[in-house]
């Protein structure tokens, strides 16, 4: 099928299959490897990408469902410089192996967009759908906690 | 300076925070093809027939290969760490190793998961779909699943070269001594335990890709490997029979391992083999429930143990026998890691006058064992810890008490365990004494009659620890079995104006390497570690390392750093010396500037030396220029940190919900050097324990079917999990090397289990409840409850 959307900006035309995954589209055909595919049964959140201005996982999500939608991807949520929770995340050593980073962005991202100032009840439902096996999330929840109250 | 002991930032999380940062399964090489493997779904059955050619047919099918196709190009995979000391039985190698399975099943399938063919094709879904047009024709046998039983007569046997499933039956200590003990004790308590199997599952599946070019005759493997080094060793030679100088290895970085990617699998030779064989490149990325099915798994040993006292609290004796599942075949280093690093660990940090352990290895139809963080010593650890506390109950006295009173004293280092391991330094009752503090253990009875006014059970646990880290000095790991050496190295190459590049042999897994490794070399280089760069896992460029595991990096690796280090310094020294026309014992050098004792003008910056040694001009007779200096650290011996936690937990009598409310640990790694890096796998380790003892457990039923073979069935801690932790640290050198630090990287797992289970066994001692197995799920707490009111 043909589609058509923006991805991080850029214009996207391309044919796919009706059962492609967004996440396997992004990655074979965008050539945006940020998203990572750690488990295909929505469990693990490594794939998240913002699909209009909602976060989603992109194992979850066909790539014909994105027709006619804005994407954004990891690659695609900063300008040049860090945004303040990534650079919050690097300063509170919430990434270590930097695999579940991808997906811990962008669904923080998506939730500090929609509720500014989350409690910790709130950040870490952010967060219950994405699976980090290094940090045991301690550095990511500082991160955000500074970012939404200046101390981690 | 002080880079040593600063917060410094991990300087690769940039990269990863954009998604630039490309993992293996990211990269795509020219022409690139795709693997996919057909895996067993019997746990054991007899291949009939593979009937590929339906499959080879579809279309974008470049190949579909068995057995049969590799029998005369690839040699089986290599065990490299046999028992040490006792007989062993292996699947055959050709060159008298121990073997550890054909690369593709070879007529029998023995796991489910087992790889039985792989088909090459151009889209990873071309692979996937003509691996599903594979018609293999099995006839089931009986399996087995259990240790045990596996020994019993009449056993379903696995392997013509094992019999009756038994690896080895390895043991350490005295075993008359501990009978004696036992025999004469005043109070002797047994405990029966398992310590289930567990997926470690990093959130990288495993990966790799084959390349090889034609002109050079030389293959490149691109794999998650955290021994790559070793890798192309064993790779070379062992299973593809070719030069080592024709097999480059190259570890992208690594998405997380926790012992599980330092093993050789099917996968690395095959996408080389397939690579050279169609001259293109093969890339082979794992799923989630491949990982599962095939991927090393940990723990699982069946444990009895007997623990001899007397009625004032001295332990005297400790007697345990283990039955540790191997799973089908020996993973590269499976069967040593579940007999001497957990039999020499059953004393933990106590003074245990008579001890003796016996481990039976035993194969069964199930997923090859390797390791799991903390792999061995959370094992002993687990048990030894139960047993204590089930001891101090039966004499009435206080389990932290009886700890305190057991524990070797900070004045008897070096300790000998009396079952192979010489603990090197530390204080271990103050790491308990602190913990217990930052617990609140002495309000346990307030907070319990808190915690049941609110209708809920608590129960208060400690787990204290030693952990064997560092692998080791190279000889004493020969004793042990291991096929190989267990040092670390270094290079340092200073560039003409005096940057820095080190160049280490092991390889990171998500451990800041690159980082804390340059704060190391800023220290004793007297420079910024900005001007510091750190490369790693390329066997091109890399100086021969064995690579990341047991916590050996940073206490192997690191010292090999500082050596270098000092050497570079060295020979700058003696350069500065000749140009500044003075004695070398003159020279002074700190923060960077070589100067003079006395004579206030004279200086030589490092970068004046970097740039003198560059140049070479008027150098002193006999010195070579510039400064490039590798050097190989072989430890003198392991290096032990230990600490004790405690968990507070309550239980929801209703539902059976255990929630982890407090939860203290004290650690000593000796000095430091990034402390947020450090206090980062803190958090991570106690997770990961945590995961094991609430909700983790990798299933088989009676045909080795895997229950849990994916993130739906198999739970894993997610962020709502993580309980407040209060963290501290005690600090006392390793004598064992230069730096004086000790591994870091797993050991806060060690004692999760034990302080868990030692908590919740605690919160329902009142019911009548002794014991219960791991994990602990809602489903067992509440029928434990409901069993002991009847």
């Amino acid at each position: 099928m043909q589609i058509s959307l923006m991805v991080n900006g850029v214009s996207v035309e391309t044919t796919v299959l009706p059962h492609v995954l967004l996440v396997d589209m992004l990655r074979d055909t965008c050539g945006l490897t940020g998203a990572k595919v750690g488990c295909g049964t929505g469990q693990c959140g490594t794939c998240v990408v913002q699909l209009g201005d909602r976060s989603v996982k992109g194992c979850q999500v066909l790539a014909v469902q994105a027709d006619g939608a804005e994407v954004t991807t990891v690659e695609g949520v900063a300008n040049g410089e860090l945004t303040p929770l990534q650079q919050a995340l690097w300063e509170e050593h919430g990434v270590q192996c930097g695999f579940c980073t991808p997906g811990m962005v962008m669904a923080l991202t998506d939730l500090l967009e929609h509720e500014p100032a989350p409690d910790e009840q709130a950040i870490r439902a952010g967060i219950a759908g994405n699976m980090c096996r290094c940090t045991g999330y301690g550095g990511v929840l500082r991160a955000v906690r500074k970012v939404v109250g200046g101390k981690p | 300076m002080t880079a040593f002991g600063a917060d410094l930032k991990d300087r690769e999380v940039p990269g990863m925070l954009r998604g630039a940062t490309a993992f293996t399964a990211d990269i795509s090489l020219p022409r690139m093809l795709h693997l996919a493997f057909v895996r067993s779904e019997h746990g054991h059955a007899r291949i009939d027939s593979i009937d590929t050619a339906q499959a080879a047919a579809m279309p974008g099918v470049v190949t579909v290969v068995t057995q049969e196709d590799l029998a005369g190009a690839l040699m089986p995979m290599p065990c490299i760490w046999i028992p040490g000391g006792v007989e062993s039985h292996f699947p055959p190698h050709p060159y008298g190793v121990p073997g550890a399975g054909t690369v593709l099943a070879d007529g029998v399938v023995r796991f489910i998961g087992e790889p039985v063919a792989a088909v090459v094709a151009e889209t990873v879904e071309q692979a996937d779909e003509a691996a599903r047009a594979v018609v293999v024709g099995y006839t089931p046998l009986p399996a087995v699943t259990e240790p045990q039983a596996a020994l019993a007569d009449g056993a379903p046997q696995l392997h013509e070269a094992v019999p009756n499933n038994l690896n080895a039956l390895w043991t350490c200590g005295n075993a008359e001594a501990a009978d004696a003990a036992i025999a004469a004790a005043e109070v002797v308590v047994e405990l029966d335990l398992y310590n289930q199997r567990t997926i470690n599952n990093p959130m990288e599946p495993r990966a790799a890709i084959g390349d090889y070019d034609p002109i050079t005759e030389e293959y490149t493997l691109y794999a998650t490997t955290q021994s790559p080094h070793n890798h192309r060793f064993l790779l070379s030679a062992l299973v593809l029979g070719i030069p080592f100088n024709k097999l480059r290895v190259i570890a992208p970085p690594i998405g997380g391992s926790f012992g599980t990617k330092g093993y050789l699998y099917p996968d690395m030779p095959l996408v080389l083999h397939l690579a050279h064989k169609l001259g293109r490149p093969v890339r082979w990325a794992d799923t989630r429930e491949g990982l599962m099915r095939s991927t090393v798994q940990g723990r699982d040993h069946r444990q009895h143990i007997t623990l001899a006292g007397t009625r004032d609290g001295r332990i005297t004796g400790l007697r345990c026998t283990s039955y540790a599942n191997l799973g089908a075949y020996p993973s590269t280093i499976g069967p040593g890691v579940a007999t001497a690093l957990m039999g020499r660990s059953i004393t933990g940090p106590y003074e245990i006058a008579s001890a003796f352990c016996e481990v039976h290895a035993v194969f069964t139809n199930t997923v090859p064992l390797g390791a799991q963080r903390g792999s061995g010593r959370a094992e002993a650890t687990m048990i030894t810890e139960r047993v204590i506390d089930l001891y101090a109950r039966e004499i009435g006295a206080d389990p932290a008490d009886v700890r305190l009173r057991n524990m070797v004293p900070p004045d008897r280092f070096p300790y000998d365990n009396g079952l192979g391991w010489t603990y090197d330094s530390g204080d271990y009752p103050a790491a308990l004494r602190r913990a217990l503090e930052l617990a609140g253990y002495h309000k346990a009875e307030v907070l319990r009659r808190e915690a049941r006014e609110r209708g809920k059970l608590l129960g208060i646990g400690v787990g204290s620890f030693v952990a064997i880290c560092g692998v080791g000095p190279s000889t004493r790991m020969q004793a042990e079995g291991m096929l190989g050496g267990t040092w670390e190295s270094a290079n340092i190459r200073v560039h003409p104006n005096g940057e820095v590049a080190v160049t280490i042999g092991s390889t990171s897994t998500g451990q800041s390497h690159t980082t804390t490794f340059a704060q190391i070399a800023a220290d004793e280089l007297g420079i910024d570690p900005a001007a510091i760069v750190v490369t790693q896992a390329d066997t091109r460029k890399a100086p021969y390392g064995q690579g990341t595991y047991g916590s050996r990096s940073y206490s192997v690796g690191g010292p090999a750093v500082a050596i270098a280090a000092r050497q570079v310094i060295a020979k700058m020294r003696t350069a500065a010396a000749h140009f500044m026309g003075v004695s070398e014992d003159l020279i002074e050098y700190a923060d960077g500037t070589f100067t003079v004792q006395g004579k206030e003008d004279a200086a030589k910056s490092f970068q004046d030396m970097a740039m003198a040694l560059w140049y070479g001009w008027s150098l002193p007779p006999g010195m070579e220029p510039t400064v490039d200096v590798t050097t190989f650290f072989d430890p003198p011996d392991f290096n032990y940190p230990f600490g004790s936690h405690v968990a507070v937990v309550e239980i929801d009598e209703n539902t059976g919900q255990v929630e982890v409310v407090d939860y203290a640990a004290v650690h000593d790694v000796g000095p430091v050097g990034n402390p947020m890096v450090v206090t980062g796998q803190f958090e991570g380790s106690i997770v990961h324990g945590l995961g094991q003892a609430l909700m983790e457990q990798a299933r088989y039923d009676a045909t080795g079917a895997l229950l849990s073979a994916d993130l739906t069935t198999y739970a894993m801690p997610r962020a709502h999990d993580l309980p407040p932790l209060e963290l501290d640290r005690t600090v006392t050198p390793s004598p064992h090397n230069p730096l004086g630090v000790k591994g870091a990287g797993e050991i806060a797992t060690v004692p999760v289990t034990a302080a868990v289970a030692n908590a919740v066994c605690d919160a329902l001692r009142e019911l009548g409840v002794r014991h219960i197995d791991m994990p602990f799920t809602p489903e067992k707490i509440w029928r434990a409850i409901n069993e002991a009111k009847g």
